[in-house]
């Protein structure tokens, strides 16, 4: 157990294209208007949040050659979105998703400094490798990589970018009219790369930002992610809200830092997690279980059902039992642009396992999939949530959460005006923000301005 | 009506701007130096504002870098800039520049469909083909010819402009198609069905062409103006047929009466070549100096280049005098056939304070300017329909 008592952090994902937004709620508003993203924002700085997330996906899903039409379909570009935020937010940091496949270091690093400039220093990257030529048809590098390529590229394309904003170290612009100087550094900017994967030189034509460089984070899982992340991200957008899972990620990831010279206070562990508030505990749960029809329809069950069994499905009940036949092997092709079916390492066990919930507990399909997908990580009341995360943050499950509504733009209010003002007053998070950039929101050290960021060289 | 709309960059067209003693060198990179300079225009009741960009540092010589420390170098992203100053503005088109040569369709699309979703209706976005050596090598995947080079093949050179023009058609062609690969009407939200969307009124675009192929649809719906404006600065061939092909509006850089004909006549050439209807709207550009004495603007243009070693150089016609004597250039241009000006100040922010509150007010006494927004969009502001979707069957 931690000695002192940990400052929990937060944040707010606004929940993209898949089935965890209940779309068919009245209360739910356009997923595209600005004005939802502004009230979401404002909502999330109003409740001193860390920062706001965004996804990124950039080909619309399919299922069956179709482009999937259940869940919320579309979203505005992520850069767009969080540079027009800036202008109704003031501390709240702005995290993207930008993935390093469809993209070149060069731009991605000037609209990451762009950003954190106009931002007054609250720009954050997600750093994610792509790697599907499905995607890769909307753009000129449709560039398929092998697995074992995907961090090496990923790696490469992000100490590109650090060298890129390391360029600039940040006192170069003296702008004196009398003496006519503008620059004191004629090859301010000046950068040199040359590797297997990106051959590039010249002068970076922005300035270093006020961060020094986006906050990095990290999301991958893998050996490799979680190697990757020790080394160069500040925070890792984890999957593992639950406790015990948490606890063993946790543990695993800090415990690689000192390898990489670092402490434990330099990557903090974020994971996603949806929650239901209600006036009581029974309250919640039936809130909760309301929730998880809406999100799993009859449709979308046998949707989900398709993804683990490779094949079409559509004939089946999903009130009536599960498919009796096993999964297709071999190369996942029902769903497209969708990364949860790579999750299905092993569809036959799985299915197993889908089957014997269902015989146990005597489930059908849609109940058996209501089940397994996505359950709420927290469901209570305003108290016993606020109590369940501080608990979880002090005994080191995470420190901290993204957390995902299932309603735009309305579903951060609750838990703003409900749960935060308890953890404010059991003194474990933030009453006003302390600094202006998002690397203090989180106790994050500054970068040193004249020397290049110290965890890049390897 | 005259259209009237300023060019932003940095501070200010000329080079040495950023030693004006009103000049706000320090802040260039900050958000309030541009929501300041676009509150500005739009007290101006002008059409729109251009933000420029380029990849490369800026550079005195148009094709290498140098390593002069007395003029401004770093920028922003210009998108970026224009998405940051939207929320605080509400009248006034934002039109920043995008790069052709070396970026992705498909992103700068959703970029500018997203750029009209957070300004409701406000986006263009002026294209612009790259092709230097020195742009090349920041993304060392396709080389540029060296035109500096002993060895340069001017034939070659030639060649490599037409294609880099020929691409940035092709480019804009699939930002318009993903602007229109929803429909207007592909959200329903259907209760009874659990569709979201209807999936039939999202089309795949299928763009094949020589230098990318791209297959949609976009993953952002049509935007408010369905199309926000494209244009384009044309000053040879290739590019006066860009912008008869691809943009609404076209920038131009007439210097001598003679000028003032011969470029409209060659933009309805290649607007004539083609089955297009109306032909872009053609704005002239006009660099400006402007003080209500005359003198005062002269002598400050020419303090200016003692200040840069220099005299100004530019593209399009150098102006420095009072508001009355630009309205009446001004007028002469628009009585010439072209439908609007883009006045690319001098220094900011005094030569835009000038343009709102010296020159407007001038045109608007001879009732060639607006005396107040109406429209509710760019497109609106001037005068082009929102256009069918080109996908949409009736």
């Amino acid at each position: 157990m931690s000695e002192t008592t940990k400052q929990v952090h937060l944040a707010a994902h606004f929940p993209g294209v898949n089935n965890t937004t209940v779309w068919s709620d009245p209360a739910s508003g356009s997923n595209i208007e600005f004005s939802s993203f502004a009230h979401f924002a404002r909502t999330a700085e109003r409740a001193k949040f860390d920062f706001l997330f965004l996804a990124e996906g950039l080909r619309l899903r399919e299922q069956n050659d179709q482009i999937y039409d259940l869940d919320v379909v579309g979203r505005p570009d992520t850069f767009t979105v969080l540079a027009a935020l800036a202008a109704v937010t003031d501390r709240l940091g702005l995290a993207g998703t930008i993935n390093s496949t469809f993209n070149e270091p060069y731009e991605v690093a000037r609209q990451f400094a762009s950003l954190d400039h106009l931002s007054a220093g609250r720009a954050a990257w997600n750093v994610v490798t792509s790697w599907d030529a499905f995607t890769g048809e909307n753009f000129r590098r449709a560039g398929y990589l092998a697995q074992d390529d995907r961090y090496s590229r990923a790696e490469t394309f992000l100490r590109t970018a650090f060298e890129l904003f390391d360029s600039w170290r940040g006192d170069e612009i003296v702008a004196d009219r009398q003496s006519g100087t503008f620059l004191s550094d004629p090859t301010a900017g000046g950068f040199h790369h040359d590797d297997a994967h990106f051959q590039i030189s010249g002068r970076f034509n922005v300035p270093r930002s006020p961060q020094g460089r986006p906050v990095i984070f990290q999301a991958g899982d893998s050996e490799d992610g979680r190697e990757f992340a020790a080394s160069s991200a500040d925070a890792i957008f984890s999957r593992y809200s639950q406790y015990d899972e948490g606890r063993a990620f946790y543990s695993d990831i800090k415990g690689r830092l000192h390898r990489y010279g670092r402490s434990p206070e330099q990557l903090l562990i974020l994971p996603a997690a949806t929650f239901v508030l209600g006036d009581s505990e029974v309250d919640a749960h039936e809130k909760a279980d309301w929730i998880r029809h809406q999100q799993v329809s009859g449709q979308t069950a046998i949707k989900f059902a398709e993804q683990l069994w490779n094949r079409d499905l559509s004939g089946y009940d999903p009130d009536g039992p599960l498919p009796d036949i096993d999964p297709d092997l071999g190369e996942n092709t029902i769903a497209r642009g969708r990364a949860s079916v790579r999750m299905y390492r092993d569809p036959l066990a799985i299915s197993k396992q889908w089957r014997e919930l269902a015989s146990t507990k005597n489930l059908s399909l849609r109940e058996v999939v209501i089940e397994v997908t996505g359950r709420q990580a927290f469901v209570g009341t305003p108290d016993s949530v606020a109590s369940t995360i501080n608990r979880y943050v002090q005994d080191d499950v995470s420190d901290g959460f993204i957390l995902v509504p299932h309603l735009v733009p309305g579903g951060l209010d609750d838990f703003a005006d409900q749960v935060v003002p308890i953890l404010q007053e059991r003194g474990v998070f933030r009453t006003e923000y302390e600094g202006s950039t998002l690397r203090e929101h989180l106790g994050l050290g500054k970068l040193d301005a004249h020397t290049p960021s110290a965890m890049v060289a390897s | 009506m005259m259209h009237l709309a300023v060019a932003l960059d940095g501070a200010g067209w000329h080079p040495a701007a950023w030693r004006s003693p009103d000049a706000r060198p320090a802040e260039l990179l900050t958000a309030s130096y541009w929501t300041d300079l676009v509150a500005i225009a739009q007290s101006g009741l002008l059409d729109f504002v251009t933000i420029d960009d380029s990849l490369t540092i800026q550079s005195a010589s148009p094709r290498r870098l140098d390593d002069r420390t007395d003029q401004v170098r770093g920028r922003l992203d210009a998108v970026l800039i224009a998405a940051r100053v939207a929320p605080t503005s509400r009248h006034i088109g934002l039109m920043p520049t995008a790069l052709t040569t070396h970026t992705e369709p498909f992103h700068v699309s959703k970029a500018i469909a997203t750029l009209d979703f957070v300004s409701t209706g406000r986006a263009g976005v002026q294209v612009r083909a790259g092709g230097s050596a020195a742009e090349a090598a920041l993304f060392g995947r396709r080389p540029s010819l060296d035109r500096e080079a002993p060895d340069f093949d001017p034939a070659a050179g030639q060649q490599q402009t037409i294609d880099r023009f020929d691409e940035a058609a092709d480019y804009v062609e699939v930002l318009r198609r993903l602007w229109d690969s929803w429909q207007d009407d592909a959200i329903i939200r259907d209760q009874t069905s659990g569709r979201f969307i209807d999936r039939k009124r999202l089309h795949y675009i299928d763009f094949e062409g020589r230098w990318f192929s791209v297959r949609g649809p976009s993953i952002t719906p049509r935007p408010p103006q369905g199309q926000p404006i494209v244009s384009a600065l044309a000053h040879v061939t290739p590019a006066y047929r860009l912008a008869a092909r691809q943009a609404d509006v076209v920038f131009v850089t007439p210097r001598t009466e003679d000028d003032i004909a011969a470029i409209l006549c060659e933009i309805q050439h290649e607007t004539g070549q083609l089955a297009r209807p109306e032909p872009p709207l053609v704005f002239a550009d006009v660099l400006v100096f402007l003080d209500p004495d005359g003198p005062a603007a002269q002598s400050r243009k020419a303090r200016l280049d003692e200040l840069d070693g220099r005299e100004l150089m530019s593209d399009s016609r150098i102006f420095a005098g009072t508001p009355a004597q630009l309205a009446d250039e001004l007028v002469h241009l628009i009585e010439s056939g072209y439908d609007g000006i883009r006045l690319r100040p001098g220094a900011l922010p005094h030569d835009l304070h000038a343009i709102s509150s010296l020159l407007v007010p001038e045109l608007q006494r001879r009732g060639v300017f607006r005396e107040q927004y109406t429209a509710g969009t760019l497109r609106g502001q001037l005068g082009l329909e929102r256009p069918a979707n080109r996908y949409q069957t009736a």
